[in-house]
């Protein structure tokens, strides 16, 4: 016999953050609080498990000046959040924020004050990455030591655990000690045990070791969006690893990150598909692209003209705080492969390398497709990256939400008060 | 008819701390009260030291719930990140408005130390002087966005200009921050930065930062003799010592209703104690108290921090500040929006904007 699964849904803001120069209608709302209140208040509509910010720590540069092209500038998500638990009821509130610019103890309490303050709506994304230059904001250079982030993320995690469950259930705080690899620190926490006992966490990622450290430590992991018979196997893969964690499966949840673009028929979705794609790289957002991958000046270079002959110059100074470009004369052989055949210019090349969004269709047709990909176990459900705001949010609240219900797939009024409640995850084991 | 007033309007604010209290109800009521009584701000203290929510949170919170009062949480600057404290306090702007203020403090235990594990604990005049530091930083971050950087010009693909971003290169003698930083330069251009300057140490960082400075002070002679120092030091320092409004600091006890004072007490003026001057007594003569201490011009204002919460600011407001309102003495709406439109402080120009872009 088999359970109805239903599917999970989530939001993220900024969403798709490429550039939207002059696409939103409501401009230069997008850092005063109306606009994420909102987009919040939207999501709750919506009947959403939760609503995340990202956290930026540093504007990105590029040949050494500040990166002008795209969307930047954005709140502080936490103090954000905390505000817009004022502005909802029952969304819960997710926040990214970087282990390694962070300290526990500081940490762990402004968590628990934000599940305090929302009644159990807090989460939080352990960002766990780092580098040199985000860490030139932050006091040693934040914890940039990448070897071992992983090992010393399950420690502040567990850390922060150990914190939230230092105050026995009825109220009265006990001392605590702790001594490991990378945390020497003792005292008393300053709250209570929150409402959801622990605020849900979550972590994102799809190496190996990613899946290992949810599998280890997260309530949710949030991975990339794959078809469907790939994120069955990545969910059987992280699932299995669960239980050497005396985990069950409902114990972690997995998110797609998805882009969705709507449309009256197939046709004009992916017409709106194509269209958006161009707004997001313009003719200067494609000679961008292209220096990071060359790494070289190309400013010479005609966004409508052909690829550069030469061989890219891989220098990681040229553009920092980015890694992870793999291998530059590769993929400069893939797109200049790609635009010989196709016959593409540089920017039409940017544009067919860039990847298509995640779901295109109709609303019932995507209904659909969430609704399927949900069913064969390749997710429990998704986080929306909008491609502009506030627009895409709202349309997918309109259009697809009703659709996802008729079809039993989605909730139809919020059966809780806790983010653990609406995703269905077991309280965390008090140690009262 | 009452003696023309002080040196200029009068400027009132509460403390809304509740021990004990980790919801945001309570903090909700007591900061919806001090608006309704036209209160410039209220604060909300914080330490690492004992129990509580974080305090910025909490007055985020608040913030949606009220529409005009400022909102000036603590936030220390001994263990904390420089730059997460300037983001989150221009956020805190943002989220209300430009009601936000920022109360500095250090954290001088060793208890606090060992709750973070990296450094120890520090001499008062070390931490105060990083905390100028920050409060130095933080100013130049909210400048390291002009306004208007963002320009989203579709003809040239730009979302910002970069002429008008800034790195800030600080480089103090405990910490160094590259900028600019990710929050755009928040309404007020510089959220209101407070600095209780009782004791010695702060009381310099207070003259060359403070917008607001609080005294912890028991009479009028004492309340004067710190403002006068402060306004030297502000002007030694390069500053207009009228940008600096100085607020005397009193506990308010207002058990005793209309009763006469105790003795050494209401019409006495206040008792030192261990926390601080106390006053007790009824909220006519708190009144007379304010009134009298405000146009000898020894105070722009007071800070006033109930012993019992809500019974206190109840009575703070329906009775004491109704009758200052009564004689002429306080605003009886918001002529302003924004907390420095409150204390009468002009938007601060941008210290890059003069010299173009040189990012």
């Amino acid at each position: 016999m088999t359970v109805r699964r239903t599917v999970h849904l989530a939001a993220r803001l900024p969403g798709d953050g490429r550039a939207a120069v002059g696409t939103d209608p409501c401009s230069g709302s997008r850092i005063a609080f109306a606009s994420p209140a909102q987009q919040a208040r939207t999501a709750e509509r919506g009947l959403f498990d939760f609503l995340l910010l990202s956290e930026q720590l540093r504007l990105p540069e590029h040949r050494g000046r500040i990166h002008d092209l795209d969307a930047a500038g954005w709140p502080e998500p936490l103090t954000l959040l905390n505000a817009l638990a004022g502005v909802t009821e029952r969304l819960g509130l997710a926040a990214t924020v970087h282990t390694a610019y962070s300290e526990p103890y500081e940490l762990a309490r402004r968590l628990a004050t934000l599940d305090h303050l929302s009644e159990g709506r807090a989460a939080w994304h352990a960002e766990t990455s780092s580098d040199a230059f985000t860490g030139a904001n932050f006091r040693h250079g934040g914890r940039a030591d990448a070897r071992d982030r992983f090992a010393q993320a399950v420690e502040f995690i567990g850390l922060a655990r150990q914190l939230w469950d230092s105050w026995t259930a009825d109220g009265v705080s006990r001392p605590f000690a702790h001594q490991g690899r990378h945390f020497d620190i003792a005292g008393e926490f300053g709250l209570p045990r929150p409402p959801q006992g622990h605020p849900v966490v979550i972590l994102a990622g799809d190496s190996d070791e990613d899946r290992e450290c949810a599998a280890a430590s997260a309530d949710v992991l949030l991975a990339r969006h794959r078809s469907v018979a790939a994120g069955r196997a990545f969910a059987a893969d992280v699932r299995r690893r669960l239980a050497a964690y005396g985990r069950a499966t409902e114990d972690l949840k997995i998110m797609s990150g998805v882009t969705v673009v709507l449309g009256d028929t197939a046709a004009e979705a992916q017409e709106r598909a194509a269209e958006i794609r161009r707004q997001q790289i313009t003719p200067q957002g494609a000679l961008y692209v292209l220096e990071r991958v060359w790494g070289a000046d190309l400013c010479g270079h005609d966004p409508d003209g052909p690829l550069p002959r030469t061989d890219p110059v891989p220098d990681p100074a040229f553009t920092p705080g980015r890694g992870r470009h793999g291998d530059r004369v590769a993929l400069a052989g893939t797109w200049r492969a790609l635009a010989k055949e196709k016959g593409l210019s540089i920017r039409e090349t940017v544009i067919e390398a860039s990847g298509r969004q995640s779901f295109i269709g109709t609303p019932e047709a995507v209904a659909a497709e969430l609704q399927a990909y949900v069913r064969e176990d390749a997710a429990d459900g998704f986080v929306l990256l909008p491609h502009r705001t506030p627009g895409c949010l709202e349309e997918f609240v309109d259009r697809v939400v009703p659709l996802l219900q008729e079809r039993g797939a989605f909730r139809t009024e919020y059966q809780g008060t806790t983010l653990r409640s609406h995703l269905g995850l077991p309280d965390p084991p008090g140690e009262g | 008819m009452s003696a023309r007033y002080g040196r200029g309007l009068l400027h009132l604010a509460a403390a809304v701390d509740r021990p004990g209290s980790f919801g945001a109800a309570p903090y909700v009521e007591l900061a919806q009260l001090a608006e309704r009584g036209g209160l410039d701000f209220v604060t909300l203290d914080d330490s690492f030291a004992r129990p509580g929510p974080d305090a910025l949170a909490v007055l985020s919170r608040v913030a949606p719930a009220t529409r005009r009062i400022g909102l000036v949480p603590t936030l220390t600057t001994t263990h904390t990140e420089p730059f997460r404290v300037q983001a989150a306090v221009a956020t805190l702007d943002w989220a209300s408005c430009g009601r936000a203020g920022w109360r500095i403090d250090v954290s001088t235990t060793e208890g606090e130390a060992r709750l973070f594990g990296r450094r120890p604990a520090a001499p008062a005049d070390a931490l105060w002087a990083e905390a100028g530091e920050t409060a130095d930083v933080a100013a130049k971050l909210w400048d390291s966005w002009e306004d208007g950087a963002e320009i989203r010009d579709v003809p040239t693909g730009r979302f910002l200009d970069r002429t008008r971003l800034h790195h800030v290169d600080f480089t103090g003698t405990a910490f160094s921050v590259k900028g600019p930083s990710t929050v755009p330069r928040p309404p007020q251009g510089h959220p209101v930065r407070v600095v209780d300057a009782t004791e010695g140490p702060a009381r310099t960082t207070a003259a060359r930062y403070a917008d607001v400075a609080l005294v912890r002070a028991a009479t009028p002679a004492q309340a004067a003799a710190v403002r006068q120092q402060l306004r030297d030091r502000a002007a030694e320092s390069g500053r207009n010592p009228d940008t600096l409004r100085i607020l005397a600091s009193l506990l308010v006890d207002l058990g005793d209703g209309e009763h006469a004072a105790e003795p050494g007490h209401g019409g006495g003026g206040p008792r030192p104690t261990p926390e601080g001057p106390l006053y007790r007594g009824g909220p006519v003569d708190l009144a007379e108290l304010i009134a009298t201490w405000h146009t000898e011009g020894v105070t722009d204002g007071f800070h006033l921090t109930p012993v019992e919460p809500r019974r206190d600011l109840e009575r703070l407001v329906n009775g004491t500040v109704a009758l200052l309102q009564h004689r002429g003495l306080f605003r009886t709406f918001y002529p302003g929006s924004t907390l420095r439109e409150h204390l009468g402080l002009a938007r601060p120009a941008n210290q890059y904007a003069v010299t173009g872009g040189t990012s």
